[in-house]
C-alpha cells in the first residue's frame, strides 16, 4: 500500500514535469510569444534600428509591449523626417474568412496608426490600407508563417 | 445578352398534369439515382449549316450536356447510349416502352431539332416508361449559337417535372480566377456557365479583385477592386463593360451584395478601423448606416423578402452570426455553438442560412434555420468558405484552399458544390484556380 502511494507520487511528479515542459515549449517555441511573432526573419527597416512592422495575436488587433516599442521608434523617426508620409498596411493570416480578414487588417493598421498619432505624428501623414489575407509575406501553411503574416507594415510613400 | 433572352420563344405543345408514377425526392440524399435514358436529339434532314455550329453533331451534343447535368445532380443515373434500343427519330414519335424498360430505364428523353433560316428549332419530350406515358413536352426557337443554353433549359424543364423543384442548369457562376504563386496571385473576375463552359474574363488582372456578386437580373456585378490601390466596392455592367465605384466613401468599402430587388447595395465600410454595415440606393445614391458598433460587422446577406439582414460580427469577442431587421433594429445573435462562424448567406427559399464555421483548425460549410436552430455541417476541410446558393436553394457552391508547403508549393484554390443534404460533393471544372463563387439566378425566367 505504502509502496503503491510512493509510486503514485512518482508518477505525479513525472506527470507535472511533462506538463510544465509542454507549457514552456508552447509559450516560447522559437520566435513566438503565445502566438505573436517575436523574431526578425521577415522584418525590414525604415532606418537603422527602426523596424517597419509589428505582429499580432490570432483574431486580435491589440498592440503588444514589443509592438509599442517598435512604433515609438517609428514615431521618433517620423518626427525627425517631417516631410515623410507613410502607408500602414494591415494584414491577416489565411485562417479566417476573406471578408472578416479584410476588416481585421484594417483594424490592425489603424491600431498602429492611432499609436503613432498619440506620439505626435499627424494623421494626415498616414494612410492605411488593408489587404486581409491577400498578401502573405510567408506563403507557407504553418503556425510560424501565420504569425509572420498577422502584421501591420509601415511603408514610406515619398 | 438581353436580346438573346428575348429571342427565346417558348411555347408548350402539351403538358401532362396526370399523376406521375416516377418522381425524384430531392429532400434526402439520393442513394438510388433514377435511371434515365437521354436519346440523342434527331437532327431534321432539312437542316442547313449555320456559321460554326456543327449542325450534324448538335443532337448528340445537346443530349450529352443534358446527361452531364443530370449526372452532376447525383439524383439521376443517365444510361449508356450503346444500350439504346430505338433510333432517335422513331423514339421521339412514340417509344416502344417495353423495350426501354428492358435496359432498366425509368424515364426517357427524346427530341428533334431543325436548323434553318438562321434559327434553331428544338422540341423534346419526357416519357414515363413505367406508366407508358408522355410526361411533358416543350418546343422553342432560338439562334443556333445558343445551343448549349437549349440543353440547359431542357435539363431544367425535365428536372422540374421529375423533382417538383425549379432547376438550376441555365445559370452561370461568377468567380475570381487565380493564377501565379501564392504570395503574388493575379486575380481576375471570371464568369462561366454552371457546367464550366464559356469562361470569360471580365477584368485584366492589373488590380486585385475579390468577392463578386450578381444582381437579381444577372446583368450587373458588384465586387471589391483595389483599383489605384484604394479598396472600394464597384459596379460592373456585364453587357457594356462599364464600371463605376459605388458611393463616395473616405475609406475601404467591401463585402458587397445586392438587395433582393436589385435597387440597393449592402456592404461594409471601414471608418477609422471599424467596419459597419451600410446600404446605398443605386438610383437616389442615398447612403444609410445599418449597424453602429465598435466591433467588426461584415458579410451581410438580405433575406429574400428584403425584411431581414444576416451578418457576422465579433461583438461577442469572436465572429458569430446575427440577424436584424433591414433597418438595423432588433439585432439578435443566432449562433451559440462551439467554434466561430462567418459568411451567413440567406437561402433563396428563405428557409435556411448557409455559413462557414471554424473550429479547432478545421473549416466547415453548413446550414441552419434562420433562428440558428437545426445546425447541420455538410462538409469539413482544411480551408473552405463563402457558400453561395443555387437558385432553387438545393445546392451550395463554395471554394476550398489547400495547405501549402514551406515555399507556398502545393497551394490551390478550387470551386466545389454540395447538396444541402450533405451528399454529392463535387469539384467544379474551372480553367484556372478559382475562389469566391457566386451563383446567378435562372437566366431564362
Amino acid at each position: 500500500m505504502i509502496l503503491n502511494k510512493n509510486l503514485k507520487n512518482i508518477f505525479l511528479v513525472i506527470f507535472t514535469t511533462l506538463i510544465l515542459s509542454a507549457c514552456s515549449t508552447a509559450k516560447k517555441s522559437g520566435d513566438l510569444d503565445g502566438d505573436v511573432y517575436t523574431g526578425k526573419e521577415t522584418v525590414k527597416y525604415l532606418a537603422s534600428g527602426v523596424p517597419d512592422r509589428v505582429f499580432f495575436a490570432t483574431n486580435k488587433s491589440s498592440l503588444t509591449t514589443a509592438s509599442r516599442a517598435t512604433l515609438r521608434k517609428q514615431a521618433t523617426y517620423l518626427r525627425k523626417n517631417k516631410k515623410l508620409n507613410v502607408t500602414i498596411e494591415g494584414h491577416a493570416d489565411e485562417r479566417g474568412t476573406r471578408e472578416y480578414n479584410l476588416a481585421l487588417g484594417e483594424r490592425r493598421a489603424n491600431a498602429a496608426k492611432d499609436y503613432l498619432m498619440t506620439y505626435g505624428i499627424s494623421g494626415k501623414r498616414i494612410t492605411v490600407i488593408s489587404y486581409g489575407k491577400e498578401k502573405p509575406v510567408n506563403p507557407a501553411s504553418s503556425t510560424l508563417a501565420w504569425s509572420q503574416n498577422r502584421r501591420s507594415v509601415t511603408v514610406k510613400v515619398n | 445578352m438581353k436580346k438573346i433572352f428575348l429571342a427565346f420563344i417558348l411555347y408548350f405543345i402539351s403538358l401532362n398534369y396526370l399523376y406521375a408514377l416516377i418522381e425524384v425526392d430531392i429532400t434526402r440524399g439520393n442513394l438510388d439515382p433514377l435511371p434515365i435514358a437521354v436519346s440523342p436529339l434527331y437532327v431534321d434532314v432539312k437542316s442547313v449549316e449555320h456559321e460554326d455550329v456543327k449542325v450534324k453533331e448538335l443532337g448528340n451534343n445537346i443530349s450529352e450536356i443534358i446527361e452531364k447535368n443530370f449526372k452532376n445532380t447525383g439524383l439521376f443515373n443517365p444510361l449508356k447510349k450503346e444500350a439504346f434500343v430505338q433510333k432517335p427519330d422513331i423514339a421521339h414519335l412514340k417509344p416502344r416502352f417495353e423495350d426501354w424498360r428492358l435496359i432498366k430505364a425509368q424515364a426517357l428523353v427524346t427530341g428533334k431539332l431543325l436548323v434553318k433560316d438562321g434559327k434553331l428549332k428544338v422540341e423534346f419530350r419526357l416519357w414515363d416508361l413505367t406508366a407508358a406515358k408522355e410526361m411533358t413536352a416543350l418546343a422553342f426557337t432560338t439562334t443556333p449559337s445558343n445551343w448549349r443554353r437549349v440543353a440547359h433549359i431542357i435539363s431544367d424543364k425535365i428536372y422540374e417535372r421529375l423533382t417538383g423543384e425549379e432547376g438550376y442548369f441555365d445559370t452561370r457562376i461568377i468567380y475570381v480566377s487565380e493564377e501565379g504563386p501564392k504570395s503574388e496571385r493575379v486575380k481576375k473576375l471570371a464568369i462561366m456557365d454552371q457546367d464550366g463552359a464559356n469562361t470569360k474574363y471580365l477584368t485584366l488582372g492589373n488590380e486585385l479583385v475579390l468577392t463578386p456578386r450578381f444582381n437579381p437580373t444577372n446583368q450587373m456585378i458588384t465586387y471589391l477592386s483595389y483599383f489605384r490601390n484604394m479598396p472600394r466596392v464597384y459596379l460592373l455592367d456585364i453587357e457594356t463593360g462599364k464600371q463605376e465605384v459605388v458611393g463616395n466613401f473616405p475609406g475601404m468599402t467591401f463585402a458587397p451584395r445586392f438587395s433582393p430587388d436589385g435597387k440597393k447595395i449592402i456592404m461594409s465600410f471601414a471608418e477609422d478601423g471599424n467596419s459597419d454595415i451600410y446600404t446605398m440606393d443605386l438610383e437616389t445614391r442615398v447612403v444609410e448606416r445599418i449597424t453602429n458598433h465598435s466591433s467588426i460587422d461584415t458579410s451581410p446577406s438580405f433575406s429574400p423578402d428584403g425584411k431581414y439582414i444576416a451578418f457576422n460580427s465579433d461583438r461577442s469577442g469572436l465572429q458569430q452570426l446575427y440577424v436584424m431587421r433591414s433597418d438595423g433594429s432588433n439585432v439578435k445573435r443566432i449562433t451559440f455553438g462551439k467554434g466561430i462562424y462567418g459568411t451567413p448567406v440567406w437561402s433563396p427559399r428563405g428557409d435556411l442560412i448557409a455559413f462557414t464555421k471554424m473550429r479547432k483548425g478545421r473549416f466547415y460549410i453548413g446550414v441552419m434555420r434562420t433562428d440558428g436552430s437545426g445546425e447541420r455541417l455538410l462538409t469539413e476541410n482544411y480551408y473552405q468558405e463563402a457558400p453561395s446558393w443555387s437558385p432553387n436553394g438545393r445546392v451550395l457552391v463554395f471554394y476550398r484552399e489547400t495547405k501549402a508547403g514551406s515555399k507556398g508549393e502545393g497551394f490551390s484554390a478550387t470551386l466545389w458544390s454540395i447538396d444541402i443534404t450533405g451528399y454529392n460533393e463535387r469539384k467544379l471544372t474551372t480553367k484556372t484556380d478559382a475562389s469566391d463563387p457566386s451563383w446567378s439566378s435562372l437566366l431564362s425566367k
